[in-house]
C-alpha cells in the first residue's frame, strides 16, 4: 500500500507513526484506571500496526512512476474498503439496537451492551466511520478528477484517512466503556475531539492545495459542496466541543456552555451536521457521480449555484427547530421555523437537478441498478427535506418531537438519501479504481437496490405510524378531561412497528453485506481492463472533468 | 405585468450567478464566502442568548447540585440514559397535565451539559424527583419488567455491585467552577467527603452535607445498603433531585398551549 511513497515520504510516515505511538503511550500511562488509559493502548496499537505497514515498504525501491501522468488512489482505495466495512458494523449496531427496543432484554446482560451505550456506536459508526469515510475517499477521487490534478501529497491523505479512523474507533470504543459528553453526535471527549480538529486542518490544506494545482479554470460545484463539507463541520465542531476537562489524566470533560445556551449551540450544531455532513458532501457526490455515470451534463449550473448559496446561508439559521415549545426564547423558535421552510427551495432545486440531469437518460435508469442508486437517493433527498420543512412548522412539531416519527425521517434520510447515494457513488467507482471492466456481478447490484429500497420503505413506514400512533396518544384526552393513555399504554401499541423497523432494518443490513461481498470479488476476480483515459492532463479534450453540455 | 414583478428579482440572479462564475476561480475567495455565509445565522442566534437577561429567569433559591447528585448525574450520562428521556417539559397542556408545570431556562442554569433530549422512549425526567420511593427506583433499575411489565429499559443490576469513584469528584466540582457553577472552595475542598457522607446518614460526614448545600437536602441511604456507598446511591440521588433545584416553575405559571 505505501510503496508508492517516495524514501523520504516513507521516513515521514514512520516519524509521524513514532509519535503518535509516544502520544499512546503517555495516553496509556497517565490514564491509567481510567478509559483513557484504554484509549492510550489503542491508539498505541494502531500506530504500532501503521507502522508495520510503513516498516513493510521502506526497505523497497523508490517508486519508478511519473507522478504528472497518473492521480494517486491508493488513499482512496483504502477509504472506500474501510467505509464498506463501518457499514456493515454501524447497521449491524442499528439492527441490534431495533431489536433491543422490540425485544429488551436481548443483550448479554452487560453493562457494555445497554441501549445507551450502544446506540452512539450505531449513529456514529454509519455517520462517521460509513459516512465519513466514504465522503474523504470520494473526495480524493473527485478534486483529482475535476482538477485534472494529481492529489498535493502523499502522506497528508493517508493521515487524514486513518488519524479520521482513529478517531472514529477510539469513539465507538469509548461508548462501550461509558465515555461520552452526551452531546448527540458530539459524544466524543476532548482528546478525541482536540485530535479530529488536527486531521480536519491537514484535510483542508490538503483539498486547498490540490483545488491550486488544477488544470482547470474552474471549479467544479462538487468541490463546493466537499469545501462547505470540510469548512462547516470544523466551525462546528470545534465551538460545540468546548469543554474543561476535569482532569488531564482522564475522559471526563464538562462541556463550556449550559442550559439554554447549550442547547442552543447543541442543535446549532446538531442541525448542521445534518446539513454539512450529511448534505453538503453527499451533495458532492451527487453532483459528480450522477452526471458522469449517467453521461449527461448537469442539467442547470445556474440552478446549482442558487442551492449551494441557499443551502449554505438558509441551513445554519434553522436549528433552533429541534428547540420548539422548550425554554428557549420563542423568537429563536420562530427564526428558527422561518429559514427551516425557506430551505425548501434550494433542497428542492438540488433534488431537482438531479433528476433533470436524468432527463433523456431513463432507459438507462431502468437498466442499470447503480444509477438507479442515485436516482432514488435524489427523490429520497427531496422527500426528506420536505418531510423536515414540514416537521420544523411549530404545529406539526408538536406532535413529531420526542417521538418515532423524527425516527422515520432521520432514517428517509439517512437510508434513502446518505446511503443509497453512497452505494451507487461506490458501484460507480469501484471499477474505474481497480481498472476493473464492471463490478464482480450486475444481478448482486440488482439484489442490494431493491433489499436497499424495501428495507428503507418499511424502516420508514413503521416509524411513521408509530410516530404518530405515539404523538395522538399523548395528547389524547377521556370526555372528563383527563390524560386518557399512560404512558406504557403507548409503548404496547409501538410494539408491532419496533418489530417491523428491526426486520426492514435486517433487509437493508443483507443489502450492504451484499455490497462488501461484491467489491471484495470485483478486486480479487474481475477481468481487467485498463481505462482509456483518467489520468492528469491540461487538456479538456483528453479528458472531461464531467460530460459537457453539447 | 409578471414579467415586472419577476424583472428584479431575474436580474439579481443573473448578477449572483456571474459573481459566482468569478469567485469560482479562486480557491481562498469561495472559503471565505462560505465561511460569511455560514456564520451569521449561528452569530444571530446564539450570541443573544448570552447577552440579553429575559432569556434566564431569576431564580434566587436555585441550589446546586450535590457532590453525590452530580456523581449521579455523571453516571446518567455515561449510560446514555439521555438517549431515551428527556428532561424537558414542553409548554403543551397535555405535557403539563402529564408531567407537570412546563420547564423553564433557570431550571438547567448549572447543568453542564444539559439533558433536554430529543426522544422520548421513555417518560420525560424533569420533575420525576420525590415522585417514587428510593426502594421503588432500585428495584426499577435493577429488573424494570419487574416493576413495570411493559418497559423496554435496560437493566442496571451492576450499579448496586459498584462502588462509586469519589477522589476525583474535587476535580469534577473545580472543573465544573471553571465553566460557571459557583461552588465555593470548600465544597470542592470537601466533595470526596461530602458523597459519601451524604449516602451515610449515621456518621459524621453526614453533617458537613447539610451544612454546606442546606438543611433541605436529602441525606440517606439511597440504594438501602448501609455499609457502602455504591453508583446505584449517587443515581437513585440525582433522580431523586430532578426538578428539585428551584420551586421556580411552581410559582402562577401561565397555562400551556393546546
Ligand atoms: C440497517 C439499517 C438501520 C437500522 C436498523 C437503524 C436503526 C436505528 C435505531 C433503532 C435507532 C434508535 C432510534 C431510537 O432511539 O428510538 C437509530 C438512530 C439513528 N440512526 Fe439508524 N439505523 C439504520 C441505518 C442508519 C443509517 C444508514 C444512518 C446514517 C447514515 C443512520 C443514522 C441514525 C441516526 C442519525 C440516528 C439518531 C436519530 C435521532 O436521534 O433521532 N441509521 N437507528
Ligand atoms: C430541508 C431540510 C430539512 C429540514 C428543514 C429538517 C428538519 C428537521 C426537523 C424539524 C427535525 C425534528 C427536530 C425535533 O423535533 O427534534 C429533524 C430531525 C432530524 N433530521 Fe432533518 N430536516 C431536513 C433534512 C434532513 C436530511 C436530508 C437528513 C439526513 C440526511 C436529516 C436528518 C435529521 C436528523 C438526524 C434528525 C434528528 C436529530 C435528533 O433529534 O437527534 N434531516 N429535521
Amino acid at each position: 500500500m505505501m510503496e508508492r511513497l517516495t524514501g523520504a515520504e516513507r521516513q515521514i510516515a514512520l516519524m509521524i507513526c513514532v509519535v503518535m505511538a509516544i502520544v499512546g503511550l503517555v495516553m496509556a500511562a497517565a490514564g491509567r484506571g481510567d478509559p483513557m488509559g484504554s484509549h492510550g493502548a489503542i491508539v498505541l496499537i494502531a500506530a504500532g500496526i501503521v507502522t508495520c505497514f510503513v516498516l513493510r515498504a521502506i526497505g523497497e525501491p523508490e517508486p519508478a512512476e511519473d507522478r504528472t501522468t497518473s492521480y494517486y488512489d491508493d488513499p482512496t482505495k483504502a477509504g472506500l474498503v474501510i467505509a464498506l466495512f463501518w457499514a456493515v458494523v454501524g447497521m449491524g449496531m442499528g439492527v441490534w439496537v431495533a431489536a433491543q427496543l422490540a425485544w429488551p432484554d436481548l443483550r448479554f446482560d452487560a453493562a457494555w451492551s445497554s441501549f445507551g451505550r450502544i446506540r452512539p456506536v450505531h449513529t456514529s459508526g454509519v455517520i462517521f466511520g460509513f459516512g465519513g469515510n466514504a465522503l474523504i475517499a470520494t473526495s480524493y477521487h473527485v478534486m483529482q478528477r475535476t482538477s485534472r490534478a494529481r492529489l498535493a501529497g502523499h502522506v497528508s491523505p493517508w493521515f487524514v484517512l486513518l488519524g479520521f479512523n482513529l478517531f472514529c474507533i477510539v469513539a465507538a470504543s469509548g461508548y462501550l466503556m461509558g465515555v461520552t459528553q452526551s452531546k448527540e453526535y458530539a459524544e466524543p471527549e476532548w482528546y478525541a475531539d482536540i485530535w479530529l480538529v488536527i486531521v480536519w486542518v491537514v484535510y483542508f490544506v490538503l483539498y486547498i492545495r490540490t483545488l491550486a494545482r488544477r488544470n482547470e479554470p474552474h471549479i467544479y460545484v462538487a468541490n463546493w459542496y466537499y469545501l462547505a463539507f470540510i469548512l462547516v463541520v470544523a466551525i462546528l465542531h470545534i465551538v460545540n466541543n468546548l469543554a474543561v476537562p476535569a482532569s488531564l489524566t482522564g475522559a471526563k470533560s464538562y462541556s463550556a456552555f449550559a442550559g439554554v445556551q447549550d442547547a442552543m449551540t447543541q442543535w446549532w450544531y446538531g442541525h448542521n451536521a445534518v446539513a454539512f455532513f450529511l448534505t453538503a458532501g453527499f451533495l458532492g457526490m451527487l453532483y459528480y457521480f450522477l452526471p458522469k455515470r449517467a453521461e449527461r451534463p448537469i442539467y442547470s449550473y445556474r440552478l446549482s449555484i442558487l442551492s449551494f448559496w441557499g443551502i449554505v446561508f438558509f441551513y445554519i439559521w434553522a436549528g433552533s427547530h429541534h428547540l420548539h415549545y422548550t425554554a428557549l426564547p420563542q423568537w429563536v423558535q420562530t427564526l428558527g421555523m422561518t429559514f427551516s421552510v425557506m430551505l425548501l427551495v434550494p433542497s428542492w432545486a438540488s433534488a431537482g437537478n438531479a433528476l433533470m440531469t436524468l432527463n433523456g437518460a431513463w432507459h438507462k435508469v431502468r437498466d442499470d441498478a447503480t444509477l438507479r442508486f442515485m436516482m432514488v437517493a435524489a427523490v429520497f433527498y427531496g422527500l426528506s427535506t420536505f418531510e423536515g420543512s414540514f416537521m420544523a412548522v411549530r404545529a406539526v412539531n408538536s406532535l413529531s418531537h420526542y417521538t418515532d416519527w423524527t425516527v422515520g425521517h432521520v432514517h428517509a434520510g439517512a437510508m434513502g438519501w446518505v446511503a443509497l447515494i453512497t452505494f451507487g457513488s461506490i458501484y460507480s467507482v469501484v471499477p474505474l479504481l481497480w481498472k476493473r471492466e464492471t463490478m464482480y456481478s450486475w444481478k448482486l447490484v440488482e439484489w442490494h437496490f431493491w433489499l436497499a429500497l424495501a428495507g428503507t420503505v418499511i424502516y420508514v413506514f413503521a416509524m411513521w405510524n408509530s410516530g404518530i400512533v405515539q404523538g395522538l396518544m399523548w395528547r389524547t384526552y377521556t370526555d372528563s378531561g383527563t390524560l386518557a393513555y399512560s404512558f406504557t399504554d403507548t409503548l404496547v401499541a409501538m410494539h408491532p412497528y419496533y418489530v417491523a423497523r428491526a426486520c426492514g432494518g435486517a433487509l437493508f443490513l443483507t443489502g450492504a453485506i451484499l455490497a462488501a461481498y461484491n467489491v471484495y470479488m470485483t478486486i480479487r476476480h474481475a477481468p481487467e481492463k485498463r481505462p482509456e483515459r483518467d489520468y492528469p492532463t491540461s487538456s479538456e479534450a483528453t479528458e472531461p472533468a464531467v460530460p459537457a453540455a453539447e | 405585468m409578471f414579467r415586472k414583478i419577476l424583472s428584479p428579482f431575474a436580474r439579481l440572479f443573473e448578477f449572483h450567478a456571474r459573481t459566482h462564475y468569478r469567485t469560482e476561480r479562486h480557491s481562498m475567495a469561495l472559503t471565505l464566502g462560505i465561511i460569511v455565509a455560514a456564520g451569521v445565522g449561528g452569530f444571530v442566534e446564539i450570541a443573544p442568548l448570552f447577552t440579553i437577561d429575559e432569556t434566564v429567569e431569576a431564580a434566587p433559591d436555585m441550589r446546586l447540585y450535590t457532590p453525590l447528585e452530580q456523581a449521579g448525574r455523571d453516571i446518567y450520562i455515561r449510560e446514555g440514559c439521555y438517549a431515551c428521556h428527556s428532561q424537558m417539559i414542553r409548554t403543551l397542556q397535555d405535557e403539563v397535565d402529564r408531567y407537570g408545570p412546563y420547564s423553564l431556562a433557570v431550571e438547567s442554569q448549572y447543568d453542564h451539559p444539559m439533558l433536554w433530549g430529543s426522544k422520548r422512549t421513555g417518560p420525560d425526567l424533569a420533575r420525576l424527583g420525590n415522585k417514587y420511593s428510593d426502594d421503588w427506583h432500585v428495584r426499577h433499575l435493577v429488573d424494570p419488567r419487574a416493576v413495570v411489565p411493559e418497559s423496554v429499559m435496560p437493566q442496571y443490576a451492576f450499579l448496586l455491585d459498584r462502588t462509586l469513584e469519589t477522589e476525583s469528584l474535587p476535580d469534577r466540582l473545580a472543573a465544573l467552577r471553571a465553566v460557571g457553577v459557583p461552588y465555593s472552595d470548600e465544597q470542592i475542598d470537601n466533595a470526596d467527603a461530602d458523597a459519601r457522607g451524604q449516602a451515610r446518614p449515621d456518621t459524621d460526614a453526614a453533617d458537613g452535607v447539610s451544612k454546606r448545600y442546606g438543611d433541605a437536602t436529602s441525606v440517606r441511604h439511597f440504594d438501602g445498603q448501609r455499609d457502602r456507598v455504591t453508583e446505584m446511591d449517587a443515581l437513585v440521588a440525582y433522580l431523586q433531585i430532578l426538578g428539585g433545584l428551584t420551586d421556580a416553575a411552581f410559582a402562577n405559571q401561565p397555562p400551556g398551549e393546546d
